[in-house]
């Protein structure tokens, strides 16, 4: 066996004259997690199906636990886990039905499925609505069932196609609890989102694609680093003293200082110690603070300054904003 | 990770059956779900049943009693009711359709697809399940037949022959259905395109009126509709009139002709539904 879960070489998808890959290279460790992040229909959702033999490469190759995906489909199959953008459930069974007829699918032994179903409706917190048809859970819980109907076979691979997309913020965070305690066990995922703060939160690499090409790759910081470190974010109180505030902070600055309005801001290096001393620089000059703060560049800068456009420009605004605000906050 | 997942031991049929079982029980189980679902299902062909054997009834005359009388009218429901029967497995397609164009969409079919179980065991389930369950339709169509007077005139063993006839019709088209639930882009496509051809395809028979009374042109349609000679195969098993003879073969060896018939179409549409299966998945 590799080291990589996951390789991928050169992967062309043409469907007709629309070129959905366009040469996507993509390599995932062994128990690592690998976020696939860019727009919808950048080719994110095509590469997985690749990946997980639903679709067939125009030209390219890819070993997903050691096997061809092309060649030796069932062998990857048997290794793979694959949780799609819908919760792919039967709504009129209860959870417990779906996954003992997921588990007789994947041709596991009855008595383990029975025990390994128990076992994951408990993990899940299903438990209580093991017997309820899936038509009645909540959002949540359907992608949870989901996601458990993937783990039935024990895969060391995890494909998790927009796992959260459409869900409100707090199934949104239990379910990366899941994935994290995933992880920790030592399952690879491979995930693709396009919500920034979810490949941040949960990727240790992150590939950005558009248009069927990489166009960049590395950790979360490697990736803000790329356009530079923190700046330092000001409201002043009164108008009049933002051309003060220029002045009081010039020695604490590493680049050029705008304003806009009573909104200043300034790229700065040296991280938090740079805070006492602006505070203190601003106290001693007279000027009033309404806001002060570091912000840390967000990948959605990262993924402006490489495509020229935003992230999630064309999408439907289904994303939970309250809780992307307070975690963003939180790590300010 | 804890102990790895444990193999099952291959089945003696093999997996494609094993597969095939654990779908057809899925989706009976599912069926019985949604009850009310299942009463529409159900009460449809009762409905027909009361308004051919009162409404219709008296206006279609069946050779053997005075037009009009009581005896015609107990005639026509005799007649009747194997056409009734005939309609309805007729319709177990339109299950079919829908089940797999609702599969699709939700992206069961794609997981289905990533599982290392028999792929055409999908359909296979599906087309028995849906088969199947007009065990149930039948049963109630039969209690309804015999309150309204209709009767099993030829003995138990061609009653039985006549109801396995009818399963191996509503086996037959549940492939139809799946072929054209698997082309077709969406559910609400699936309603209307699952019922479609259903409707003319069982009128042009005949189910409901004798041969003769159709057009010249229209008679020769309904000689060689397999609907025809099902209603005819199962009237001639049951004891039931069967209207005035005619020169066709399909319907003086309607039995014969309607297993032909069934064997025919499923070896066309088998094929034909297992690949639509692989590539509509693969879009």
């Amino acid at each position: 066996m590799t080291d990589n879960a996951v390789e991928a070489h050169g992967l062309v998808k043409e469907f007709g004259d629309v070129k959905a890959l366009n040469g996507i290279d993509l390599v995932v460790p062994r128990g690592s997690v690998v976020g696939l992040l860019g727009p919808n229909g950048s080719g994110k959702t095509t590469t997985v199906r690749i990946l997980a033999t639903l679709l067939k490469a125009t030209s390219g190759s890819a070993k997903v636990a050691g096997f061809d995906v092309r060649k030796q489909a069932d062998d990857v199959r048997r290794s793979i886990g694959l949780t799609g953008q819908y919760a792919a459930v039967d709504e009129f069974l209860t959870g417990r039905e779906n996954l003992r007829m997921f588990g007789g699918l994947y041709h596991l032994d009855a008595n383990y499925v029975k025990t390994r179903s128990d076992e994951l409706l408990e993990k899940f917190d299903l438990t209580d609505a093991a017997n309820r048809p899936a038509k009645t859970y909540s959002g949540g819980m359907r992608r949870r069932l989901d996601l458990a109907a993937s783990l039935i076979a024990k895969p060391g691979i995890l494909f998790l196609d927009e796992p959260t997309t459409g869900l409100d913020p707090r199934s949104r965070i239990g379910l990366w609890n899941v994935i994290t305690e995933l992880v920790a066990e030592g399952t690879t995922v491979l995930l693709t989102t396009q919500y920034l703060d979810e490949a941040d939160q949960l990727a240790d690499d992150i590939v950005v694609i558009d248009h069927g090409r990489v166009i960049a790759h590395g950790t979360s910081g490697q990736l803000k680093d790329q356009i530079g470190g923190d700046r330092l974010e000001i409201v002043v109180q009164d108008e009049d003293q933002a051309a003060s505030a220029i002045t009081a902070l010039a020695p604490l600055v590493s680049g050029e200082a705008t304003i806009d309005g009573t909104h200043y801001s300034a790229p700065v290096a040296g991280g938090s110690p740079v805070l006492i001393e602006a505070v203190r620089a601003l106290d001693s000059a007279g000027v009033g603070v309404a806001d002060i703060g570091l912000r840390r560049p967000t990948l959605d800068d990262v993924f402006l300054s490489l495509t020229g456009h935003s992230a999630e420009e064309d999408q439907v605004p289904e994303r939970p904003e309250p809780a992307e605000r307070s975690r963003r906050g939180g790590r300010r | 990770m804890s102990a790895p997942a444990i193999q099952a031991q291959r089945p003696l049929l093999g997996w494609t059956v094993h597969d095939a079982v654990i779908i057809a029980r899925a989706t009976i189980a599912a069926s019985f779900r949604v009850p009310e679902a299942l009463f529409f299902q159900l009460i449809q062909p009762v409905i027909f049943v009361l308004l051919f054997a009162y409404v219709f009834g008296g206006a279609i005359p069946i050779p053997g009693a005075e037009p009009g009388t009581e005896a015609d009218a107990s005639l026509y429901r005799q007649y009747l009711m194997p056409g009734i029967f005939g309609q309805t497995v007729a319709f177990a397609a339109a299950s079919s359709t829908v089940g797999l164009a609702e599969a699709m969409q939700r992206g069961i079919i794609d997981r289905y697809r990533a599982l290392p179980m028999s792929q055409p065991a999908v359909l296979l389930g599906n087309t028995m399940a849906n088969a199947l369950r007009q065990i149930l339709v039948l049963t109630v169509l039969s209690i309804t037949g015999y309150i309204v007077g209709w009767r099993i005139n030829d003995g138990i063993w061609n009653a039985i022959l006549a109801y396995l006839l009818l399963l191996l019709f509503a086996y037959t088209v549940t492939w139809v259905g799946a072929f054209v639930g698997l082309s077709v882009p969406n559910t609400e496509t699936a309603n209307t395109a699952g019922l479609i051809w259903i409707f003319p395809l069982t009128f042009l028979s005949n189910a409901f009126v004798p041969l003769n009374a159709l057009p010249g042109w229209l008679q020769w349609f309904a000689a060689f509709n397999p609907i025809s000679s099902l209603v005819q195969a199962t009237r001639e098993l049951f004891g039931n009139p069967t209207g005035a003879p005619t020169d066709f073969w399909t319907l003086n060896n309607a039995a014969l002709y309607t297993v032909i018939s069934c064997v025919v179409v499923i070896a066309i549409f088998a094929p034909l539904a297992v690949r639509k299966y692989r590539t509509a998945a693969s879009k």
